[in-house]
């Protein structure tokens, strides 16, 4: 118990500091590098509460899709960054006071919940214990089964964004050679090569 | 020193806080914002893990990755756009992103 209470304060604490460096470093790349960092942290927050199917799935989609993308976005696009942070002390007055004000209103609405204890909790989907099967055997079964149209929807939502992501950013630039095959296939003895009778000493 | 749902939502309280406060903060860079919105949505899936465990109801963790779902193409697609955006103008700053004023 005392090990997973130091391991809960060590993740939050690295996901918080990460987290605030996110929003607060001077050079964006660092930024992401943060980002990273704070997804790895949570990651293993969700190992501790049993949660390895999500924890693997942040992982993977996170450190190694979306941050490596966010990266080559930075370093890919030419700007001028310190332009970009001028009026940061400008507007941290009114970040702070929302931020304080969001932070004690979700503090008020977590002290104040309560449940009743006569209530009777309806499980969408009881968890089975631990012994019994795994986290992501049991998510599967899930997955397959009573969400199989949500799970198909969410592929259909990955193949719609990456199609966009393609069509937004794909565009023929002029004066770039491409190997055109048929051109090639086309081609036959009359335009490629000439018969000339040349006479000696003369040349061409 | 029990680690209850309670330690959990404070912790995704904070790091919610933390992605507004980006926001506000970076109003000129789209990159942080983005970014910002990422850890919003990993404090919702925080709340989301949380709650599931706790109340032993695996519906939570579907939604989790449901939303983890959505947040990478919502980044896919926003990087997309700012590349666009980028190509044409020469620039990213939100202020120079007035086209649509007249």
């Amino acid at each position: 118990m005392l090990i997973q209470a130091l391991c809960f304060y060590l993740f939050a604490i690295v996901t918080v500091a990460s987290a605030f460096m996110v929003i607060a470093s001077r050079n964006p790349v660092h930024s992401v590098l943060f980002l990273i960092v704070a997804f790895f942290s949570s990651a293993g927050l969700f190992v501790l509460i049993g949660a390895e199917f999500i924890a693997m799935i942040l992982v993977i989609v996170y450190v190694g899709a979306v941050a490596v993308l966010f990266l080559f976005v930075v370093m890919m696009l030419d700007i001028n960054f310190v332009q970009l942070r001028q009026g940061f002390l400008q507007y941290a007055p009114i970040g702070a006071i929302v931020g304080i004000i969001l932070l004690v209103e979700l503090f008020l609405v977590g002290a104040s919940w309560y449940a009743d204890p006569n209530l009777t909790v309806s499980l969408g989907a009881p968890a089975p214990s631990a012994a019994l099967t795994t986290n992501t055997d049991a998510l599967g079964q899930l997955f397959y089964t009573t969400y199989v149209y949500l799970f198909q929807g969410a592929g259909m939502i990955l193949l719609v964004a990456m199609i966009g992501a393609i069509v937004l950013t794909h565009r023929t630039r002029p004066g770039v050679r491409k190997q055109k095959i048929a051109d090639q296939v086309h081609r036959d003895r009359r335009e490629s090569i000439e018969i000339r009778s040349v006479e000696p000493g003369q040349g061409i | 020193m029990e680690i209850g749902l309670g330690h959990y939502l404070t912790l995704a309280a904070i790091l919610f806080t933390l992605g507004v406060v980006g926001i506000f903060l970076n109003r000129k860079n789209v990159i942080i914002i983005l970014m910002s919105i990422e850890l919003m949505l990993l404090a919702v899936n925080i709340n989301l893990v949380a709650f599931s465990v706790f109340l032993h109801d695996l519906v939570g963790q579907v939604f989790a990755m449901f939303v983890l779902t959505v947040a990478a193409g919502e980044a896919a697609i926003g990087l997309a756009i700012l590349v666009v955006y980028f190509r044409n103008r020469g620039s990213i700053a939100v202020e120079d992103i007035n086209l649509m004023k007249g």
